[in-house]
């Protein structure tokens, strides 16, 4: 099964990629591209892609929509000022072709930071209300602490299966 | 089956991928898109693209990109293999390839994970696709990976660290300690990467090379292959130093006792070191010359070549140090390895007396066929050598020539043979005949264009000073009968030579000219016609001057002129002695200095455009200088007016028109805490002179380097031509920070910088002329305006020198070879073609002889259309 992790830069993307993974909090660094890994979620493998958030690396995550079956969608609860570019950026992916059949997951991630956006401010700032015909939720999270992250996910495999 | 498999790959030569389409293999790499990524079907395509690739197959960027792209999937793979060529592919593709950079990240990882596999490969993939800009970002991994404990990590760090180095030196200078501790690693190929990148980031401050060496010198280095790097270096060090004087330098002493390092390669890189060392005397090489001696009898065919070789090469160099080795080298002749005994004879044919060149001869002769023609040059360069040295034996090595010219053999090798038998018949007058001869009988069969057409020439030249011309004509005709158009056309001048210079055949060529017009080719007939017509005319002085004597014109300068001519005043007749001349080629004794080490990363070859034509495209280029009528007559190779570690560094080229020169002042600062504006220099002009025009240089930041320019018109009498000025360096000084370059403030000070004096000589004012009949053009001469006088030439101590210096000071074409001076003689005159600007011909000749007082005494002729041209070389010689 194959995820797309997405999000601005500084979301928190490769956090809750290596925390998914392995379990733990890693030191990052602004992501150049792309880190791919192999991800088991009870007894679920993905393959899961963190694309780089930058501005210079945006319009390349286009070239790896094909065959995706799920979005991961990250936003920093805390950049109030971003979040409308945050929008713009998940609406803007959203009419690719590609990317019709694919479950979006949004997280309202750095719950744990002081005057963060609530969970449904999260959901109205980014005008999740217009979507259409298109199976998604929104979780709070708190990458650093873990907290979350599971109930997305469990979210995310009941889902796939579903889908089949 | 296995048989059944043998079969199949010798019908199809055994090479699977031979039939493979381009467009097929990239529509096979969409399967990388695919998922799950099965590496067993992946490897093969990747492996495919590759060898597209490396076999010169262009991809188009788009097409690349998307490929690259397609290969960036399969780093959700984890095999190995798979990982292994994804990361050769994105080397190969990142040349081409847009948005490369996409991978950064990925390789990142790959480079500092736990995977040992992976990370050298990673670390040059990484460099491959990363630029300036994105380097610094990429800069702290580097520095740990050249540190790693793991030494195909830290290699292939140092390794990329001397690409990225080309385009971002600033970086990788920082990386100095890194590469310093790399270079005390147990590891010998990082201790040998470390060395390189070190030397590389230093190589332009001298000191710190000085200083590098003689620490590494006394630290025995554990890796062989560093010891010869740092041989390498050291010997660069001694050849800068220039004093010539290797006696005392530790660094000579060095070199010496790597002789007696225990591994074969460290020892035959001192020994090769020392002998090439350009100032070392015969006793300070002997001791390399013994090792040598040594390793012609070892058992491995390598060290016996490498030796071998380089003796060779010593041989001309110091012919008596080799003679040490002639039994080894005896024994070599029968070497199993023809290379190696190509090289042991010839090497003995250059030691060898007299006596012992036939026996040799009948030797080579035995195997000649056997070798590969690079190794029959060798043996054609000996003999030439041979020649020189024995003008006796011309009769067996010229008959031996004639024979090898006959085998077959490529251009590059008949060329070689064409050579010796050229310059034999050149130089030695007994083996004109003879040698004309064979080359006759070569080109009554010569496949190769380019050489028939050389000889061609060279009979037209040779033949009519003969004593029995006439025998020639038969294969020259012959020639125009059977050849295709371009040797038909060389034929037709050769002819025309004959003609001009035999009176009494001339009737003859006319007849063979008149036939020549019905030729097919217009080249052909467009030279006979014109032969024919100046034949005809029997006009001695138009024949002189436009067929044994051409006007030598530079070709493209020829056509701008003319095109400028239409453009400006096609009502005016053209005149020809305003087009520069084509400067002579230079003797082909003229040798390149063997340069001891090798720049890692090799500068591209300069284009072949001549210096006055790319100078004058450039001073046409500024407003204040075009209007400088008539074309460029001579540029002068830059001259330094600065000492070489200085603060400002000022070098000038002397551009000369018919009637004015332009001084080109390109400046250099040095100075990082300064930018330099309103840059100019301040000449003090001597009489006559008047400076007619002033380009300053507006901005000049640290490390620029920018022309300001003066055109000056010179005196109407040419004796005050020749002159110096004394020149000032004038600026305003802005301080600025080091860093960013940015002035601190608006305000700056003026400030002045003395320079050497300007000097315009005779030789910047006259080009080279080549007279390749000098008797004619003297006499021819006679009518001009002729001066004389004799001068004593003191502090010059022998003949050669004297030559030497007075070409290269009259600036003049030596003509008929008389530059060379017999051995032994103590009296030699030169005969000298120029051509002084604004197209003034002048003939000049110089009799030089050594008296019993010190010095050489000269008594020079000149002779030129203009009388004041005579007097000022007669005033400004001595």
């Amino acid at each position: 099964m194959r995820i797309l992790i997405l999000g601005l830069d500084g979301a928190g993307k490769t956090t809750i990629l290596y925390r998914l993974q392995v379990g733990e909090v890693v030191t990052t660094i602004p992501t150049i591209g792309f880190n791919v890994e192999q991800v088991t979620y009870k007894n679920l493998k993905f393959q899961v892609w963190d694309l780089g958030g930058q501005t210079s690396i945006r319009p390349y995550w286009r070239c790896y929509f094909s065959n995706t079956d799920a979005i991961i969608y990250v936003v920093d609860s805390a950049d109030k000022d971003r979040i409308g570019i945050s929008k713009d950026e998940l609406f803007y992916m959203l009419k690719e072709e590609e990317l019709q059949g694919a479950i979006l997951v949004v997280l309202a991630n750095k719950q744990d930071m002081e005057g963060c956006l609530s969970v449904a401010e999260v959901h109205q700032a980014l005008g999740l209300d217009q979507l259409k015909n298109r199976t998604f939720q929104i979780f709070k999270t708190s990458a650093v602490k873990g907290e979350g992250l599971d109930s997305a996910m469990d979210w995310l495999s009941n889902a796939l299966q579903n889908k089949k | 089956m296995a048989i059944k498999r043998d079969k199949k790959e010798e019908e199809d030569g055994g090479n699977p991928f031979q039939s493979l389409d381009k467009t097929s293999v990239l529509q096979d790499a969409r399967t990388f898109n695919e998922t799950p990524v099965e590496p067993r079907k992946c490897t093969p395509i990747l492996t495919k693209i590759l060898y597209l690739l490396n076999q010169g197959e262009q991809l188009g960027p788009a097409e690349a990109t998307e490929t690259f792209f397609a290969v960036t999937k399969l780093f959700q793979s984890n095999n190995t293999l798979l990982r292994r060529m994804v990361y050769l592919g994105i080397k190969e593709l990142s040349l081409i390839a847009q948005d490369v950079i996409i991978v950064t990240s990925s390789l990142t990882k790959d480079m500092t994970g736990k995977e040992d596999l992976y990370r050298a490969a990673a670390i040059r993939a990484l460099c491959s696709i990363t630029d300036a800009t994105m380097l610094q970002t990429i800069e702290r991994y580097m520095k740990q990976a050249i540190v790693d404990r793991n030494p195909a990590v830290a290699s292939a760090a140092l390794v990329s660290s001397l690409h990225m180095s080309r385009i971002a030196s600033d970086v990788v200078k920082r990386w100095v300690n890194e590469a310093q501790e790399a270079v005390n690693s147990d590891s010998i190929m990082v201790q040998y990467h470390a060395l390189g990148l070190l030397f590389h980031i230093r190589k332009n401050d001298r000191l710190a090379v000085t200083k590098l060496v003689a620490k590494l010198t006394r630290m025995s280095l554990k890796s062989p292959f560093a010891v010869c790097m740092l041989i390498r270096i050291a010997c660069k060090l001694l050849e800068e130093e220039s004093s010539g004087e290797y006696a005392d330098s530790p660094l000579f002493d060095f070199i010496e006792a790597c002789l007696r390092h225990k591994s074969e390669t460290v020892v035959y890189e001192a020994a090769a070191a020392l002998v090439n060392l350009r100032h070392t005397t015969t006793r300070q090489i002997t001791p390399a010359v013994s090792v040598l001696q040594l390793f012609c009898s070892s058992p491995k065919p390598a060290l016996r070549f490498a030796a071998v070789r380089t003796l060779n090469k010593v041989a001309m160099t110091h012919p008596t140090a080799v003679t040490s080795c002639n039994i080894d080298l005896e024994n070599l002749i029968t070497d199993s390895n023809r290379s190696i005994a190509t090289l042991a004879i010839t090497t003995l044919l250059k030691t060898g007396a007299e006596s012992a060149v036939d026996r040799l001869m009948k030797q080579i002769a035995s195997f000649v066929s056997e070798i590969s023609d690079e190794f029959k040059i060798v043996v054609v360069q000996a003999i030439r050598a041979l020649c020189l040295k024995f003008p006796r034996k011309h009769g067996t090595l010229m008959t031996f020539l004639s024979a090898m010219l006959r085998d077959e053999g490529g251009l590059e090798y008949k060329a070689s043979i064409a050579d010796t038998l050229i310059s034999l018949i050149e130089g030695n007058p007994e083996a004109k005949e003879s040698g004309l001869a064979h080359l006759c009988e070569f080109i009554e069969d010569c496949e190769h264009t380019s050489l028939a057409v050389r000889i061609l020439h060279l009979l037209g030249k040779e033949g009519p000073k003969t004593k029995q011309p006439s025998r020639y004509i038969r294969f020259i005709y012959n020639r125009v009968i059977l050849e295709n158009a371009v040797v038909r056309a060389a034929a037709v001048s050769a002819l025309s030579q004959f003609g001009a210079q035999c009176p009494d055949l001339l009737e003859n060529i006319l007849v063979l000219l008149a036939r020549c017009q019905m030729d097919t080719d217009d080249e052909v007939r467009d030279r006979a016609t014109y032969y024919f017509s100046i034949l005809q005319n029997q006009d001695r002085h138009l024949i002189n001057n436009y067929i044994v004597e051409p006007p030598q014109v530079c070709v493209s300068s020829l056509e701008k002129a003319l095109m400028l001519h239409l453009m400006e005043t096609p009502e005016e007749v053209f005149d020809l002695s305003s087009v520069p001349l084509a400067p002579p080629p230079l003797s082909d004794e003229v040798q390149a200095a063997p340069t001891v080490v090798q720049e890692p990363l090799a500068a591209l070859g300069r284009p072949a455009v001549s210096k006055e034509e790319s100078a004058s495209d450039r001073l046409r280029a500024i407003p204040e200088l075009s209007w400088i009528q008539g074309p460029l007559f001579k540029s002068s190779d830059p001259i330094s007016l600065t000492e070489s570690e200085t603060e400002y560094q000022v070098r000038v080229t002397k551009h000369v028109f018919k009637n004015h020169i332009v001084l080109q002042f390109d400046c250099t600062n040095t100075m990082s805490d300064q930018l330099l504006e309103k840059v100019r220099v301040q000449l003090e002009v001597s009489e006559g002179y008047q400076i007619v025009a002033e380009v300053p240089c507006q901005r000049l930041a640290c490390s620029e380097t920018s022309p300001t320019y003066i055109a000056l018109q010179f005196p109407d009498a040419p004796n005050l031509t020749v002159t110096n000025f004394a020149a000032t360096l004038r600026f305003v000084v802005k301080d600025c920070d080091p860093m960013t370059g940015i002035p601190n403030s608006d305000d700056g000070y003026e400030e002045d910088y003395m320079l050497e004096d300007v000097e315009v000589m005779l030789a910047d004012q006259m080009q080279r002329l080549t007279k390749s009949n000098f008797g004619a053009a003297w006499e021819e001469g006679e009518s001009y305006s002729e001066l004389e006088d004799t001068y004593n030439l003191s502090g010059i101590n022998s003949l050669e020198e004297a030559v030497r210096s007075v070409v290269s000071f009259m600036g003049m074409q030596p003509a008929d070879r008389s530059d060379r001076v017999q051995p032994d003689k103590s009296s030699h005159t030169v005969y000298l073609g120029g051509m002084f600007r604004g197209g003034v011909e002048v003939l000049a000749r110089a009799k030089l002889a050594m008296g019993n007082s010190p010095g050489v005494a000269m008594q020079l002729t000149v002779r030129s259309p203009n009388p004041d041209i005579c007097e000022l070389i007669i005033s400004v010689v001595g």
